[in-house]
């Protein structure tokens, strides 16, 4: 078993904006099964954040605990990390977040950590919308701890032990649109082609950005029977539309057909293009959004792609008005403004 | 694209860039694997069944295999190949007993003219089948070039002794001092099959230049020159010579003359620098022995006075390329450059000559008079002539010369059986599972960052005194070590089944070079523009895996795989695996007890 990589990269390895290839945003080799499909979000992640020039040192990488929360200490290891406690990476992000604005937040979950011990959190970050991005890495099981169902397996889902589901799941996408989040997507770790311009759209968006990722157990439930299966997956995933993701500075350079194409401009100028809409969904329509997740869950099909997105959304921050800064930034100017500025709160009491 | 056919050895052989690049496909990552291991012995086995010299190639090869190696595409230098073989040669143990053992006579006798590298193979090949050889030389000693052209300070004496002995000792009958002067005469000998490996003996001279013929007490032409040194007949030149030519006897020649007198000895060659035929490091050796080279010089003129050569003229030129990129010199205009010089060293080529060779017996010959050689079985048309080495194609290397010599010996050994020379026995390969637990291997899979050892000389005064102190002292055992650990293993193939695949990326997403892609379906040019990493470079081949469940392909570039078998180890369903792929070229018989 090898623990370390070999330090040689491809010799043509292309460079962004800052210069840094690819390797400047890696972390160290995955301790997890092999075929995990959390290895390949985290690969996603990476080539997202080195795709969008993000300083590494810009960005947050906050988890709880599971297999799922253990991947951020496989990508970006020049970046800032915090493994918190099972259910409670939104707190951590939380306070992170109000105490340095500036950082690109990525929160990295699994199904139990959100949908059974960290729901409560889970549900009150949705509604305060915290800008940051939430990927739960959904494999319909407590992979760390030997793959119990988790609360998002489906009914009539069987474990590799051949038990079979009789609860109902808790769809994680559903419910955050019914939270009121202002971003929601779900997509599969076997599709980075989705994968990769979603994360980015969500790093873009300032807000609260889920994306639920159905990521295989191959250990625990990747067997036949199981709803999270690879086989399964790949043959029940149905795209509300492809998803193309353009940033700011760049030119739009593809051409799309009228009709069965949308272009969505975000907040900071960025554009994402959809491409063959499903019937019926506008993905500025929260109702619409969460019909076709009704509609596909009734096919028994996995509906996947951006399926909501508010342009107007204001974070957290706007939302309560802080200060423009990060904390640590803030001088004892700042923090004690005198007696003549606390004459003058006093003033406005009166 | 159409699935990666993998029948037969071919596909991963091409995988194997040094083995693949060296002309006689000696087993490269299995000897520096067995050094790794400080198995010498078994590492020496290895390429003595391949290569014949172990202990000369390993100081002297032309390392066609160097410039091939992976290594140097991933990083700035390649493995040390060629240095870390004669590690092996330096530290076996005695190999007597694990040499063929030689069979009953067969009754089929054979004639070699020449005993240079390319007859002493066709002999080491044919002896231990039962064959009968006489090999002629006009040399005192078996050897040829590598005896009376290479240097003893590049190769030691008793180094070639030793491996030339090896094979005399399984029974040839040596005629050394007679020079072959007729064919005729020795096809009227009852032999069965003659072969003739005489090389390209003959050293080109300036013969037009005004003051040839004058000077001529002082010019000498360097090959013959270098044979004089190298059986004693020549011990000292004079304190200022002047070598003319850019090709590695240019550079035995300087080197040679600053051990036997010469203090101001400096090289003058027509071409640019860039374009000199000798090996870069040999440049590099003879400018590390304060030797100048002065590039863009035409030799006009031998200056002679009284009887006595003063020195050379030289017009300077520059080299100028047309649209097709063919080059030509042109005069600079600038005033002809006057040297002067006690000596002067013509080492400007050598050729085939066959004087000795009657034109009416049946052999054909082509439009520049030499002899037609069939490239595959080196039959003339005369079957039972055959030609090889350097007096085949004409001037090469050692290493090329054996390789010729192991096709001559199937193609004698098929004659004289009376089957088709045609008919070529297949080459031996082997592929097997290197698999040992979840996620082990049978060899070292981790990649080390070290850069190319270097290797130490003998104290520069001390090198240039004597002409038979070695200037290489070759790795110690540790470094060699170290070096051996630089090999990427890769012979260790990644074979991929397309069945077992459940397309989870677990593979691309760990592989370090990004040498895997599952990508939808294209012709092989489109698809190389459309992989992780680019695939520009077009000798090195994808292995393309049957269509998947997706619809998708498995594309890998072999360009930079490291071969650490992180894809197979990331792999659920071992649909990767790591397997060592063992080839070794076909040769007559087996060579050696196993
Ligand atoms: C100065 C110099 C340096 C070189 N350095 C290197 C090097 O570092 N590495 C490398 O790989 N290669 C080197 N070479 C090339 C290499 O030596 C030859 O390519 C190789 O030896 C060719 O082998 P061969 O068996 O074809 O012929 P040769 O080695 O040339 O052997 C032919 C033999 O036949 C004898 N002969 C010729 N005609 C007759 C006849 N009519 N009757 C009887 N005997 C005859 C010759 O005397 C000679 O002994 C060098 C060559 C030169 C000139
Ligand atoms: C407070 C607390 N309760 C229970 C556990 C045990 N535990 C560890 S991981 C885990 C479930 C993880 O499941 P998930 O978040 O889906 O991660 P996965 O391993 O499937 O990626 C549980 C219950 C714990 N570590 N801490
Ligand atoms: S147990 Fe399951 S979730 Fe955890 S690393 Fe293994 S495959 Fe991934
Ligand atoms: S790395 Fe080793 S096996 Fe690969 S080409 Fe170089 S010497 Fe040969
Ligand atoms: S062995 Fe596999 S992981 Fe390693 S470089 Fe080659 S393809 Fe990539
Ligand atoms: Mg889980």
């Amino acid at each position: 078993m090898s623990y370390i990589k070999p330090s040689f990269r491809h010799p043509d390895l292309p460079s962004n904006d800052l210069g840094y290839t690819k390797k400047d945003y890696e972390g160290v080799l995955s301790t997890l099964c092999a075929g995990c499909g959390h290895d390949s979000i985290s690969s996603a992640i990476l080539q997202s954040c080195f795709e969008m020039s993000i300083e590494p040192h810009k960005i947050a990488k906050i988890s709880g605990i599971g297999c799922s929360s253990k991947t951020p200490t496989y990508f970006l290891g020049n970046s800032h990390g915090f493994n918190s406690v099972h259910g409670r990476m939104p707190s951590v992000a939380t306070g992170a977040n109000l105490a340095n604005r500036e950082l690109t937040y990525i929160g990295v979950s699994g199904d139990g950590d959100t949908a059974s011990i960290g729901m409560g959190q889970f549900a009150h970050v949705v509604r305060r919308n915290l800008n940051m991005v939430y990927i739960v890495m959904n494999n319909g099981c407590y992979g760390l701890t030997k793959g119990q169902d988790s609360a998002t397996a489906d009914i009539g889902s069987k474990s590799k032990a051949g038990s079979v589901n009789i609860y109902e799941p808790i769809d994680l996408a559903s419910l955050a649109l019914e939270l009121g989040a202002s971003f929601v997507g779900r997509s599969f770790s076997g599709d980075k082609h989705q994968l990769i311009p979603l994360i980015k759209a969500a790093i873009s968006h300032p807000g609260f950005a889920l994306i639920d990722v159905v990521s295989p157990c191959v250990t625990f439930n990747n067997n036949a029977g199981s709803t999270k299966a690879y086989d399964y997956v790949r043959d029940h995933l149905d795209a509300t539309s492809t998803v193309d993701f353009v940033p700011m500075k760049k030119e739009i350079v593809t051409s799309y057909q009228d009709g069965s194409s949308k272009e969505v401009t975000m907040h900071d100028g960025s554009v994402i293009h959809l491409q063959k809409l499903a019937e019926g969904w506008d993905p500025l329509d929260r109702e619409s959004a969460l019909n076709a997740l009704h509609t596909a869950r009734n096919k028994g099909e996995i509906l996947t792609g951006l399926l909501y997105m508010d342009a107007e959304s204001q974070g957290l921050h706007d939302m309560i008005e802080t200060v423009n800064k990060p904390l640590n930034s803030l001088a004892e100017k700042e923090l004690c403004p005198g007696n003549q500025a606390l004459q003058n709160i006093n003033e406005s009491f009166r | 694209m159409k699935p990666t056919n993998l029948q037969g050895p071919d596909y991963y052989h091409k995988v194997v860039d040094c083995q693949y690049a060296c002309p006689a496909h000696t087993p490269v990552p299995e000897y520096i694997r067995l050094i790794a291991e400080q198995r010498y012995t078994e590492a020496y086995m290895i390429n003595w069944e391949s290569n014949v010299f172990p202990g000369v190639l390993g100081r002297v090869c032309d390392r066609p295999c160097e410039p091939a190696c992976r290594r140097g595409r991933v990083e700035e230098e390649p493995v040390a190949i060629c240095r870390l073989k004669r590690v092996a040669a330096d530290n076996k143990g005695d190999i007597q007993a694990l040499l063929p053992a030689v069979a009953k006579k067969n009754g089929k006798k054979i004639v070699l003219i020449g005993a240079g590298p390319a007859s002493l193979t066709v002999a080491r090949d044919l002896l231990p089948l039962g064959y009968s050889i006489d090999i002629y030389d006009d040399q005192s000693a078996a050897g040829g070039m590598m005896r009376s052209q290479i240097p003893d300070f590049r190769l030691p004496e008793v180094v070639l002794n030793e491996e030339v002995n090896y094979i005399l000792n399984m029974g040839a009958v040596t005629h050394f001092n007679s020079y072959v002067s007729s064919l005729q005469e020795v096809l009227d000998k009852p032999y069965d099959a003659v072969f003739i490996g005489t090389g390209a003996p003959k050293g080109r001279d300036l013969p037009a230049l005004p003051g040839r013929q004058d000077g001529n007490e002082n010019i000498h032409v360097g090959i013959d020159w270098l044979s004089s040194v190298a059986f004693e007949h020549t011990s000292r030149i004079g304190k200022r010579v002047i070598v003319l030519g850019g090709g590695n006897t240019a550079m035995d020649c300087c080197r040679t003359a600053r051990r036997l007198g010469g203090d101001d000895v400096k090289v003058v060659v027509r071409s640019p620098f860039a374009d000199m035929k000798a090996s870069p490091w040999e440049k590099e050796d003879a400018m590390h022995e304060d030797i100048p080279i002065h590039d863009n010089h035409v030799p006009k003129e031998f200056v002679v006075e009284d009887g006595k050569l003063k020195g050379m003229i030289f017009e300077k030129v520059e080299a100028v390329y047309d649209k097709a990129g063919k080059r030509s010199l042109l005069p600079t205009g600038e005033d002809p450059v006057f040297m002067e010089c006690d000596d002067v060293l013509v080492a400007i080529g050598q050729e085939n000559t066959f004087p000795w060779i009657e034109r009416d017996l049946g052999i054909d010959f082509n439009k520049w008079d030499m002899p037609a050689v069939d490239e595959q079985t080196f039959q003339t048309s005369l079957p039972r002539v055959f030609i090889g080495g350097d007096a085949a194609f004409g001037p090469e290397n050692v290493i090329t010369a054996v390789a010729q010599g192991h096709q001559v010996a199937i193609s004698i050994d098929q004659f004289c059986r009376g089957e088709k020379v045609t008919e070529r026995p297949a080459p031996n390969f082997e592929i097997a599972s290197q698999k040992m637990g979840m996620h082990e291997w049978l060899y070292g899979n981790d990649v080390v960052d070290s850069q190319r050892f270097i290797v130490p000389l003998v104290d520069k005064k001390k090198a240039l005194k004597n002409h038979k102190v070695e200037v290489e002292l070759g790795f110690d055992i540790a470094t060699g070590l170290k070096e051996a650990e630089r090999c990427l293993n890769c012979d260790m193939q990644t074979v991929f089944s397309t069945s077992l695949c459940i397309e989870c990326d677990a593979c691309v997403d760990i592989c370090p070079t990004d040498c895997i892609t599952f990508a939808e379906d294209g012709e092989e040019k489109d698809l190389r523009t459309r992989l992780s990493a680019p695939a520009t470079n077009q000798t090195q081949d994808l292995l393309v895996s049957k269509t998947l469940p997706t619809k998708r392909l498995m594309i890998k570039d072999e360009n930079v795989c490291l071969h650490c078998g992180l894809c197979a180890e990331r792999c659920p369903t071992a649909a990767w695996d790591m397997q060592k792929f063992f080839y070794s070229e076909s040769q007559v018989g087996r060579t050696c007890k196993k």
